[in-house]
């Protein structure tokens, strides 16, 4: 158990590419972190430099208050579980889980204690004396856990280690991958590019682009607070939708649109409204309404996906399926609800704190500023 | 005219068993390589069930008229004296066998040839597995490494004989200077262990960017997410490649076994015809050298068969043994 702290830490390739611009990330022990982002973001180049398997341009990493920048991978006191497993195909599962402590000089029959836990811990037992080829991809996911945890680790590395599951195992091994940490207490950095198993796994969430953090967070502080337009349609799905308004005193006009808040006062006269699909409803007769001209409708059974235009624009909304739905709907959405960004940098805009859904989102601006 | 059935029976008795595992081999290769997962893939059907064999049918002649037909009439004639000129031949039965057998000069060339086989597959398999290993770790560059290494297999073995017959000449040969300079005298052609360690020394360097190459692709066939758990969980690179690395190279180095094999017993003929021929002192050469010797120089085509009858006998007998014994631990993944 140790903490990991990864400070100012850049990766730079020979041609002069960078693919990690200066991240920093405390980790606390124990912490669950979840790098996402989308290809090519530098989140598995990050983890590599964590594991030793990348030599790290700039910055530092500690481990436990040990700086391991220059530290040969297997004295880092890490294990890795990677995406394809990874495991020895000429081995036994039993060696395999062994392999990593023989090699450290464990004595035989505290190997022998550890497989038999992990073994059990990860319902494997029964598979010690098979090959790797002999199981299927959810056992052999289980096998690269088990070969992480026999070596009690400070840390452990995951890189996107379900994806090359199936959808309904993915679900399921998601679950024990995180009673698993929280039994063992072990810090984690897990990379996914699933927004979906990053919300569900993480204690905190770091999202990255082009190299660079976007947002750190507790899961529901990103999804309610995004911190950028990118970060506002990477996490959550369906996306949030992003439409281009123009102020004009407390009104927001979309094209030909309106709606009206009396909150607006601090913003600027072009930016960007972000709307959670979730949020909108249908209005109620007399109340301010946007007309979405309906496409086409995807049922998702507990609720109906609407994707529409509003002016134009595009616009989705996850609505109640019970609703008669028309060729044109009138949506709506407390004001309180709006996210703001700036036009040019995709940077969240504050709002005016009055209302009760302003002083929440202050609370959940300050707590993520400090935390 | 009477010569004409020995060439292609030398040819096919010494290349059958040798061909027959061969096959063997990368047949199993194939079908072993894959993983578990993709065992559904596509199967071809045929819309007539004899359209296969008709694909089949050029190469099964090929095999059939140049190695089974004369491995046929190289049993055949080993049962019989032949007339040098060609006027008939007498039965013999087993004659040519038990004189083969039983004649001191026979027996001292087949322990030469054990000893030989054994040196060549070694240090070729050795040497092109070490520069596969280092050509692999390089990564500025490596393609004009991989190119300088593999360089050397496009060269024919009667030239390559002959280059190392120059590099070990007596006036000009650098090597020669080069251990005259340890106070070693090497007189190639005349004494018995220079020649037998010129005749190594230049079949081995033959040889190693054949094994290079497929232990190179061997290599870069391991997952690289397996070499880098075994980064994690072992500290020494030197345990690693004896734990993890050459264990699943182990297909690839059995396959290069048996293809080294027969390379040494056989494909060294130019090699040594080369080093060996036209000299009069008492030369080591090879059983393969010798068939051709009593065969072609003696005119003594019975003997000649029936050396290379025995020789396939111990082709089939080794390979067999490979693979009872050897491949029982080789891990296919």
């Amino acid at each position: 158990m140790a903490a990991i702290n990864i400070t100012n830490v850049s990766k730079i390739y020979a041609g002069g590419v960078e693919a990690v611009k200066s991240v920093s990330i405390d980790i606390a022990d124990g912490e669950f972190i979840v790098l996402v982002g989308p290809s090519g973001c530098g989140k598995s180049t990050l983890l590599r430099m964590v594991a030793g398997l990348e030599a790290i341009s700039k910055g530092t990493v500690e481990i436990g208050d040990r700086v391991i920048n220059t530290v040969e991978p297997a004295e880092r006191d890490i294990a890795m579980v990677f995406q394809n497993y990874a495991l020895y195909p000429h081995m036994t599962v039993y060696n395999n889980l062994a392999y990593g402590l023989k090699n450290r000089g464990t004595p035989k029959a505290e190997i022998d204690a550890r497989v038999a836990e992990a073994a059990r811990m990860l319902e494997i037992e029964q598979y010690l004396t098979r090959k790797p080829r002999a199981l299927s991809g959810g056992q052999r996911q289980r096998v690269a856990m088990g070969r992480a945890i026999v070596r009690k680790p400070a840390a452990f590395l995951f890189d996107e280690p379900l994806s090359n599951l199936d959808a309904k195992l993915r679900v399921t091994m998601r679950g024990e991958i995180k009673q698993l940490q929280k039994r063992l207490g072990t810090t984690s950095l897990y990379v996914t590019h699933d927004q979906l198993e990053a919300m569900t796994l993480a204690d905190r969430l770091v999202v990255l682009n082009g190299g660079q953090i976007e947002q750190i967070g507790r899961p529901l502080d990103v999804y309610h607070t995004p911190a950028s337009t990118f970060v506002a349609s990477f996490i959550g799905s369906p996306a949030m939708n992003l439409l281009r308004a123009t102020r004009d005193g407390p009104r927001l006009h979309f094209g030909s649109q309106v709606l009206e808040s009396d909150r607006l006062s601090a913003l600027p006269a072009e930016l960007t409204v972000g709307i959670r699909a979730e949020d909108l409803r249908v209005a109620r007769t007399g109340e301010q309404s946007l007309t979405v001209k309906v496409d086409y409708i995807e049922e998702l059974g507990a609720q109906r996906l609407v994707h529409g235009t509003v002016d134009g624009k595009k616009l989705t909304a996850a609505l109640s399926p019970e609703i008669a739905l028309a060729e044109t709907v009138a949506l709506t959405i407390a004001p309180s609800r709006l996210h703001f960004f700036d036009v040019t940098t995709g940077k969240r805009l504050a709002q005016a704190p009055d209302g009760l859904g302003g002083r929440r989102e202050v609370a959940n601006t300050l707590e993520a500023a400090v935390g | 005219m009477t010569n004409t059935p020995l060439p292609s029976a030398m040819s096919g008795t010494l290349t059958a068993p040798a061909a027959g595992g061969f096959w063997h081999i990368l047949g199993r290769r194939k079908s072993a390589s894959k993983p578990p997962e993709d065992t559904s893939a596509k199967r071809v059907q045929f819309n007539s069930p004899l359209l296969p064999y008709l694909f089949l049918a050029p190469q099964m002649a090929i095999i059939f008229i140049f190695f089974y037909w004369p491995s046929v009439q190289a049993i055949q004639s080993s049962f019989y004296l032949e007339d040098p000129f060609g006027f008939g031949s007498t039965f013999v039965g087993m004659a040519n066998y038990t004189d083969v057998l039983k004649s001191g000069e026979y027996l001292g060339i087949a322990r030469f040839t054990a000893v030989f086989t054994a040196l060549v597959t070694f240090f070729s398999l050795a040497i092109g597995l070490l520069l596969a290993v280092k050509a692999d770790g390089v990564i500025r560059g490596n393609a004009t490494y991989k190119t300088l290494l593999i360089w050397v297999y496009a060269i024919a073995p009667p030239v390559a004989g002959l280059m190392g017959m120059m590099m070990f000449d007596q006036h000009i040969g650098p090597l020669v200077k080069f251990a005259a300079f340890f106070g070693w005298d090497i007189k190639v052609g005349l004494d018995y262990s220079d020649t037998a360690f010129a005749m190594i020394v230049v079949s081995v360097w033959k040889q190693i960017p054949y094994n290079f190459i497929f232990f190179l692709s061997g290599l870069q066939g391991i997952p690289v997410s397996v070499r880098e758990a075994a980064l994690m969980d072992c500290r020494s690179g030197f345990r690693r490649f004896w734990t993890v690395i050459l264990p699943l190279l182990a297909p690839t180095g059995f396959f290069l076994l048996i293809i080294n094999t027969t390379y040494a017993l056989f494909d060294t003929f130019g090699v040594i015809d080369v080093m060996v021929k036209d000299k009069a002192a008492n030369n080591p050469i090879t059983l393969v050298y010798k068939v051709y010797m009593d065969g072609f120089r003696g005119n003594d085509l019975g003997g000649s068969s029936a050396q290379s009858v025995i020789l396939m006998i111990i082709v089939f007998v080794l390979t067999i043994f490979q693979f009872r014994f050897i491949e029982r631990r080789v891990h296919y993944s």
